[in-house]
């Protein structure tokens, strides 16, 4: 009879611990480049004593977390990919995307660049590597800095997803669908060049022979958007909270702690909330 | 409480019982009743043990009938010594509070020192001597009250000293009353401990009779065989 | 966990949020093993003792599914517990408690398996002596059970490595959140993929000391055992 009692005192205990911050608590559904970057460390125990909210993260591609969205197992989402949130919100599933922050892709590869690309615009760069065939990294995972790779490559005329669906694209270019540190990992192995936002660059450790080789480049700008989904799909979702984080990220202070985020003293996010058409 | 329910006399009439890994038998018929001890005597392979596993329950003849006291089915007041007593993993005393039906720490004292293991109750069962273990086997047989008690050569693997040890339980339960049904190959300890004798060889019953009538004058050829010595195949 | 910390300083130098994600994956996963065993100790006994049609059929598949994919039982549990899921209602996905029940799901079939083959054999001993003592089939369970505990703690021990040791689940269902749902494997996958190796491979080192220390208790506990009852 005793071993059962402390069995079952066992199981219930295991099943009804303390929820952690339950009660003012919100789940936003944002990237992995924005984890790894390490900006949510910095912003969100700020938030948190702002206003006493916890928020808990949970990083996935774009594509992933805004359908973690559209099933309502996130009250916010935090992703960088304008088409697709904007499709979001036409769609129904949030209430208003804000804009609020960018950083901008850099073209990683390796120190000895053997396409010879250093120092040319990014569209110049990417013939040269799809003509001389040079190992390539695409992360192929539906994220923001997918789609932005799959846009650079259209602006310099090549259409990677029409060509791989007709079996013409060759070995030089990888798609592991997986994320950035994850691509950044496998490029410093491959000997290959990779696009990555600068966030996750300057917080990347593994770099050994990789380098930027192209940044500033117009076209690479990573714009940063935040959406509420819409409460009216989920009843449950925590709307008057996360309201809350979206207007504290709009707001001065938000912005500030963004920009206030540095690594070696580098910024990794410019604040434009109050930039229209962003 | 309960009216108990009697399963003597216990017959069988012409069981068999076929298998792959047990002893076959023929034809059983025989009738138990109660009073002195019955030994199965007999050589190994004999059909020995198979009888007393029908008797008990444990095994269901192939074909013919056993009775325990005319129903088809057995009471529940039989209880089994085998050769190796398995025990659980726990202590001798607990070992014996297992067969019994309600908790009864007093019981179980009594019937530990019953068989001589009353110093021994908090040993863990597994770590007693050969002796020992058959000697708790047979308290926690006796747990169960029983009217019938079948043992199958408990002492086989046992020195004689520790056999004298559970003989000496024997005779003192059958004097209390309970029918002991015992199998072993050992013509001494048949001698010293039946009332009547049940000789099996090759799976038949050959011969029944007391045990003055048997070891004096068997009638069989086998009997006589055995008794003389000499390897009945 | 300071970034750039080296790991050997980390680990020794009493880093807070480290015990903290060493903590919840003790709580996770030796907390899945209790849910498992509740289910499968009594579900393996029954199938060593009983005999029923496609009784065969269901050993192999418990058997099958002791090599049950991770990230699928993740993906599904993911599924269930969705708020588009059938029991979204619940709302404990990305929490502790969903990573309990996934890692006790995936952990299930290896406890039934092997609790079923300990009991099987151990019946094959103890068979005639409970049957004689007109043991009930209930009590049966429950003292075959007790006599096999030394083995069935080894069987409990391969459930444990087993959540232990996995990532898929728990990074589905869990989500990895900073200071919620990180555990020691999450947070292996999530500094590897933030290229700090070193530091990932601190913690992978730090999550095999766990796990031998895990098992050099189960047998202390089974060696004091076993002296005392045999």
């Amino acid at each position: 009879m005793d071993r059962r009692v402390v069995l079952g005192l066992a199981l219930a205990s295991a099943l009804c611990t303390p929820a952690l911050g339950q009660d003012k608590s919100i789940v936003v559904a944002s990237t992995t480049s924005t984890q790894d970057s390490g900006l949510f460390r910095h912003i969100l125990p700020i938030f948190k004593a702002r206003t006493g909210i916890d928020v808990k993260v949970i990083a996935q591609g774009t594509g992933q977390a805004l359908d973690t969205g559209k099933r309502g197992d996130a009250d916010v989402v935090f992703v960088h990919a304008k088409v697709q949130e904007e499709r979001f919100v036409s769609d129904g599933w949030g209430m208003k995307r804000f804009a609020v922050m960018y950083n901008d892709f850099v073209l990683i590869g390796p120190k000895s660049d053997p396409a010879g690309i250093k120092g040319k615009d990014i569209e110049t760069a990417l013939k040269t590597i799809r003509d001389r065939q040079v190992p390539f990294i695409s992360r192929g995972d539906r994220s923001g800095t997918h789609s932005a790779e799959l846009a650079l490559w259209k602006a310099a005329g090549i259409d990677i997803e029409k060509e791989s669906s007709e079996k013409k694209l060759g070995a030089w270019y990888k798609a592991i669908g997986q994320g950035m540190g994850a691509a950044l990992n496998t490029a410093g192995a491959a000997g290959a060049y990779v696009l990555a936002d600068r966030g996750t660059w300057l917080s990347f450790k593994n770099r050994g022979d990789l380098d930027i080789v192209i940044e500033g480049d117009k076209r690479m700008f990573n714009q940063y958007g935040v959406i509420l989904v819409n409460p009216a799909k989920h009843a449950h979702i925590k709307a008057a909270l996360g309201r809350q984080f979206i207007d504290w990220l709009v707001s001065a202070e938000g912005q500030k702690a963004i920009a206030d985020y540095k690594i070696n003293g580098q910024q990794l996010f410019f604040p434009n909330a109050t930039v229209l058409g962003a | 409480m309960r009216a108990a329910v009697t399963d003597l006399p216990l017959e069988l009439v012409d069981a068999s019982l076929i298998g792959r890994d047990v002893h076959i038998v023929t034809g059983l018929t025989l009738t138990l009743g109660g009073g002195a001890p019955t030994i199965l005597l007999g050589p190994n392979g004999s059909g020995k043990s198979t009888l007393l596993r029908l008797a008990m329950g444990l095994a269901r003849p192939t074909a013919g009938r056993i009775r325990w006291a005319g129903r088809a089915a057995p009471g529940e007041r039989l209880a089994m010594v085998f050769q190796r007593p398995v025990m659980l993993r726990r202590s001798a005393a607990a070992n014996v509070a297992y067969a019994l039906r309600a908790h009864d720490d007093a019981r179980v004292t009594e019937l530990l020192d019953r068989v001589g293991l009353g110093a021994l109750g908090d040993r863990p069962a597994r770590r007693l001597s050969g002796g020992e273990q058959q000697r708790l086997a047979l308290a926690r047989a006796l747990a169960r009250d029983p009217e019938i008690l079948f043992l199958d050569e408990p002492t086989a693997s046992l020195d004689p000293a520790a056999t004298k040890g559970v003989e000496d339980i024997v005779r003192n339960v059958a004097a209390t009353g309970v029918k002991i049904v015992m199998a072993t190959h050992d013509i001494g300890q048949a001698r010293r401990l039946a009332g009547d004798i049940v000789f099996l060889a090759r799976g038949r019953l050959v011969e029944r009779a007391d045990a003055a009538q048997f070891f004096n004058a068997p009638t069989t050829a086998e009997a006589a065989a055995f008794l003389r010595g000499d390897l009945v195949i | 966990m300071p970034d750039g910390a080296s790991a050997l300083e980390l680990v020794f130098g009493g880093d807070p949020a480290l015990y903290a994600i060493v903590a919840l994956s003790l709580y996770v996963s030796l907390s899945a093993v209790v849910l498992a065993a509740l289910v499968a100790l009594p579900l393996g006994a029954l199938l060593a003792l009983t005999r029923f049609p496609g009784r065969t059929f269901v050993v192999v598949i418990i058997n099958a599914f002791m090599g049950l994919p991770p990230v699928v039982v993740g993906l599904a549990v993911y599924l269930l517990l969705s708020r588009s899921g059938p029991l979204g209602s619940l709302g404990i996905l990305f929490t502790p408690k969903a990573m309990i029940i996934a890692q006790a799901l995936l952990v299930m079939p290896i406890i039934a398996a092997l609790t079923r083959q300990t009991i099987e054999d151990l019946w094959a001993e103890y068979r005639e002596e409970l049957t004689a003592l007109r043991v009930t089939p209930a009590r049966r369970v429950a003292t075959l059970i007790w006599d096999a505990r030394f083995s069935l703690v080894t069987t409990l021990l391969a459930g444990f490595g087993r959540a232990a040791a996995e990532v898929g689940t728990v990074m589905i269902v869990g989500g990895n959140i900073d200071g919620f749902t990180r555990t020691m494997t999450t947070a292996i996958a999530l500094e590897t993929s933030k290229g700090d190796l070193p530091l990932a491979m601190g913690l992978g080192l730090v999550l095999i000391v766990l796990i031998v220390a895990v098992n050099a208790l189960a047998w202390g506990a089974r060696r004091v055992g076993e002296m005392r009852a045999g």
